[in-house]
């Protein structure tokens, strides 16, 4: 891969540090009218999602990272591997490990979409789309009429996953669920 | 938005507009003339952490530097007996690009005959208070040694602080060891956890800097008996806006410094000497103050902006 120097750096850009595929979120100048030149930068890991600051010397470089972002369908679970398949028409499959998946299990539904990070051509993460529709497979019977704003039940939906949902719900109905607050939304 | 477009708004604009004849009244009731120096000179600035712009001229051998400042211009004007003077212009550094900076930016620079450098500062926060008036009716000003910064904002003695301690601390901050000398950690303890500890809508001037950054500063005894710069730095809400001289005028000492920096400088670019300002020296330079002020980044906070684009009519991708 090639090597970035500090004043190529850009959001959005993925390199490596101490051997860990990155990506910059944001790049600092900082000179002092008298002295040396910096780089203040956030960086996101990919493979934990944990940010990192960390200061360059102006002129430093970094090795890029072999880092692509797919859109991906999910298929199957075989057990040990999710498995994806390209939506651009390549029909290009891959598995992701149970740490590659991580979260996203719980908003993992067939035929739906995801943004998949290859790196060095195996899946590293897995991400949901911001809203996804779900089915409700157990909760309380359903108070009809109640709307009262604020009140919620458990309700488990067809991924596994556990949301509050107001009183009205019932088990069978499709519900719109915001994956990142992991907040109901709306009856879909 | 395209790119032939201004990245500065109208308003910002006349913001701009505005300042100048802020600035250009301001002098002219104060009786200090304003100048105006070449660009392109024999020489370049002798700083090594600042990155000079070249020329090569066609069919002739001579290259010539934009300049980064126009002190050194300005200086040999002191010298001839120019009396007080001021000058807007745009200066210009290579690399310098970012949320607030841009390689070429606009410093209005002045020099005061006799004064002194608490003087010079009660000045700069009058043009800077008339400049930001609309906005902070009132602005408080604060003055710390560089001394006292360190220790309120990150609890050392930097005079007696050992190069290793310096280091640990630097080292935390960056994230990494960056292998910098002494004076690179203090920066990046400066900029990482001073500055932005500094009180916000307040005028922080922070003076007597470690001699070893004093640039063209006289470097004076201090009343622990310590060397210090006679520098002062202007910050206000996380930005660097003043950086101001009581000027070093012995002529020896100035080739020295030169010399030193040539040496600790890695320079892509050989850079020779200004012979015409240290004989402007030698000729006498009278005892005088002098300060530069980054005009762009005074707009920024006029107008609330975030990014120096904001303020300029076309940033340095538009260019």
């Amino acid at each position: 891969m090639a090597n970035y120097s500090t004043n190529e750096f850009k959001s959005g850009l993925k390199v490596m540090l101490d051997n860990e595929p990155c990506s910059i979120i944001e790049n600092d100048y900082v000179k002092p009218g008298k002295g040396q030149a910096f780089n203040r930068v956030k960086l996101r890991n990919l493979r934990t999602g944990r940010t990192i600051d960390k200061t360059f010397k102006s002129g430093d470089s970094l090795e890029g990272a072999d880092v692509i972002e797919l859109d991906m369908e999910y298929l199957y679970n075989d057990g040990e591997f999710w498995h994806f398949m390209a939506t651009d028409g390549s029909f290009e499959q891959h598995g992701a490990s149970a740490e590659a998946v991580g979260d996203t299990v719980k908003w993992l539904k067939e035929q739906e979409k995801y943004v998949v990070v290859l790196y060095n051509g195996a899946i590293l993460t897995v991400a949901p789309p911001n809203f996804i529709e779900l089915e409700v497979t157990e909760t309380d019977p359903g108070v009809k009429g109640d709307t009262v704003q604020g009140v919620y039940k458990p309700a488990t939906l067809s991924t596994g996953a556990v949301v509050k949902v107001p009183l009205f719900i019932n088990i069978g109905e499709m519900l719109r669920i915001d994956t990142r607050s992991g907040e109901y939304v709306s009856r879909a | 938005m395209t790119l032939w477009q201004p990245s500065a708004s109208r308003t910002a604009l006349l913001a701009r507009q505005s300042l100048y004849q802020t600035i250009r009244r301001y002098f002219a009731e104060q009786g200090v003339l304003e100048v105006d120096t070449p660009i392109l000179g024999q020489a370049p600035v002798s700083d090594p952490n600042i990155d000079v712009m070249s020329i090569d001229l066609v069919h002739t051998d001579t290259r010539r530097y934009l300049h980064t400042s126009p002190e050194y211009a300005m200086k040999r004007l002191l010298c001839a007996g120019s009396g007080d003077i001021y000058q807007i212009c745009k200066v210009f550094r290579a690399g310098e690009a970012g949320q607030r900076h841009n390689p070429e930016f606009t410093m209005l620079e002045w020099y005061r005959l006799g004064w002194s450098l608490s003087q010079l500062m009660d000045e700069v926060a009058t043009i800077v208070h008339q400049s930001l008036e609309a906005r902070w009716p009132m602005l408080p000003v604060l003055h710390f040694s560089y001394a006292e910064a360190m220790q309120r904002f990150v609890d050392i003695d930097v005079h007696r602080a050992t190069d290793s301690e310096l280091a640990v601390i630097g080292t935390t901050l960056a994230g990494q060891d960056l292998g910098l000398s002494r004076d690179g950690w203090l920066d990046i303890i400066m900029s990482h956890q001073v500055e932005p500890a500094l009180p916000s809508d307040t005028l922080v001037f922070i003076n007597d800097f470690p001699a070893s950054q004093a640039a063209l500063a006289q470097v004076t005894t201090n009343v622990d008996g310590i060397p210090v710069a006679q520098r002062f730095e202007l910050f206000f809400n996380g930005t660097e806006l003043a950086n101001g001289y009581f000027e070093l005028t012995d002529p020896v000492e100035q080739r020295q410094r030169f010399q030193q920096e040539r040496e600790r400088g890695t320079l892509d670019l050989e850079r020779p000497l200004d012979e015409n300002l240290l004989a402007a020296l030698a000729s006498g330079l009278p005892s005088c103050v002098g300060v530069a002020m980054g005009l762009d980044r005074l707009l920024m906070h006029q107008q609330q902006a975030s990014a120096i684009a904001e303020v300029l009519s076309f940033d340095w991708t538009r260019a």
